[in-house]
């Protein structure tokens, strides 16, 4: 359903200030979502005051200095601090992106950190991931075969290999997925852009027997469809990966089998 | 405990900022809509003209107003617009276009296109009445 308002209780209200050091020069105002579950409050907006002189060049820095030296109680997913885990993923400055791998240099003003958009929120910038891990197994990530294999593993040329690259090296980091307006409206029966992509990273494997089969589930007015070219998703990715082309892929092949 | 269903829902189109593509995306919408609407319009006009001369001259009147002028050239520019984007979309349906350049390239020389297809027809309608 499209709703384009938020219910009652998700609405946000303005929150505290912690302000920086009364000496810091080069000062930076971030803005970051809040939500407390115990309280049974609304979210809200916290301000804090970094003194960029203090602190590391990436967002996910001044979030770690916010959560080690202000406020110990700012919930977020972090690990490899260099774009390769995918779980700092937030809407940082109006897009969805890593925090680690965003210079805070490139934002102009103050910096809004949201949780990534239309999620339920667990709490602050922490989401419930659940629906999109579900929507990833549904498309069977992983390769399916008929034939009995030879006495080796099963070989690839290096042209057949390089059909996987752009996709193999998604994260699954879900900016895409939620960047999508689509998946806003229908995140129930759209699959979205990142689990496409994934669904036609096996598509296109040659060493995959099922294509029919993947394909035969996609086949479908919501799952695939409800892509409507809006490319929210290629103009986010954190790793300049193309899922709006995967996607148009996938219809083609759809359109070619008829 | 908080539950599932308790959960608040995060910030999305009130905290996202538009994107070139996303724009053009729900223009090529809201013109698909006036289009619709325009096809009314369109009927409107050609049944007055089989009702009879004062149904005719009444239509005539109502969409030469200065308001029915402005709706006449908000549904060129629906039609100029959804046409342009319209072919975007056939050259995405066979694959091609898809990278951030070109989704750029070809969604600027589609404002473009529309905008000057949009004027020329207007300029060449207003010069044809001051001719006749």
């Amino acid at each position: 359903m499209v709703e384009f308002s938020l219910p009652p209780r998700s609405k946000v209200r303005p929150g505290r200030t912690h302000k920086a050091a009364p000496d810091a020069v080069r000062m930076k105002r971030f803005h970051v979502y809040r939500y407390d579950p115990d309280s049974g409050d609304n979210p809200r907006l916290d301000t804090f005051e970094i003194d960029l002189d203090a602190c590391g060049p990436m967002v996910l820095d001044a979030l770690l200095k916010i959560k080690n030296e202000v406020d110990t109680t700012l919930a977020f997913r972090r690990s490899c601090r260099e774009g390769v885990c995918g779980s700092c993923a937030f809407n940082i400055d109006g897009t969805n992106t890593l925090a680690c791998i965003k210079p805070i240099d490139e934002i102009r003003g103050d910096v809004k950190i949201y949780p990534l958009p239309h999620m339920a929120v667990v709490k602050d910038l922490v989401v419930d991931l659940s629906l999109a891990y579900a929507q990833y197994a549904a498309i069977e990530p992983w390769l399916e075969t008929e034939s009995t294999p030879a006495d080796r593993e099963r070989r690839q040329s290096p042209e057949e290999r390089a059909k996987l690259d752009g996709m193999w090296e998604c994260v699954l980091c879900f900016c895409c997925q939620t960047s999508c307006p689509s998946y806003w409206w229908n995140p129930e029966k759209y699959l979205g852009p990142a689990i496409l992509l994934q669904a036609y990273r096996w598509i296109a494997d040659s060493r995959d027997e099922h294509t029919a089969e993947r394909l035969d589930f996609l086949d479908d007015p919501y799952r695939l469809y409800r892509c409507h070219t809006i490319m929210n998703c290629t103009s986010t990715c954190p790793k300049d990966l193309n899922p709006g082309k995967a996607i148009a892929e996938i219809k083609k092949l759809q359109a070619q089998r008829r | 405990m908080a539950t599932q269903q308790q959960r608040p829902l995060s910030p999305h189109l009130m905290i996202y900022r538009p994107q070139m593509t996303s724009v053009l995306s729900i223009t090529h919408r809201f013109t698909g809509v006036a289009l619709s609407f325009g096809a009314l319009v369109l009927t409107y006009w050609l049944t007055s003209a089989a009702y009879g001369p004062e149904a005719f001259t009444r239509a005539q009147a109502v969409l030469g107003s200065w308001f029915g002028r402005l709706v006449l050239f908000a549904l060129t520019f629906s039609l100029f617009f959804h046409f342009c984007n319209g072919i975007r979309h056939l050259a995405w349906d066979a694959g091609w276009g898809f990278e951030m350049n070109r989704l750029r390239a070809t969604g600027w020389l589609v404002v473009a296109a529309s905008v000057l297809l949009t004027l020329a027809s207007w300029l060449a309608a207003y010069a044809v009445a001051a001719g006749a």
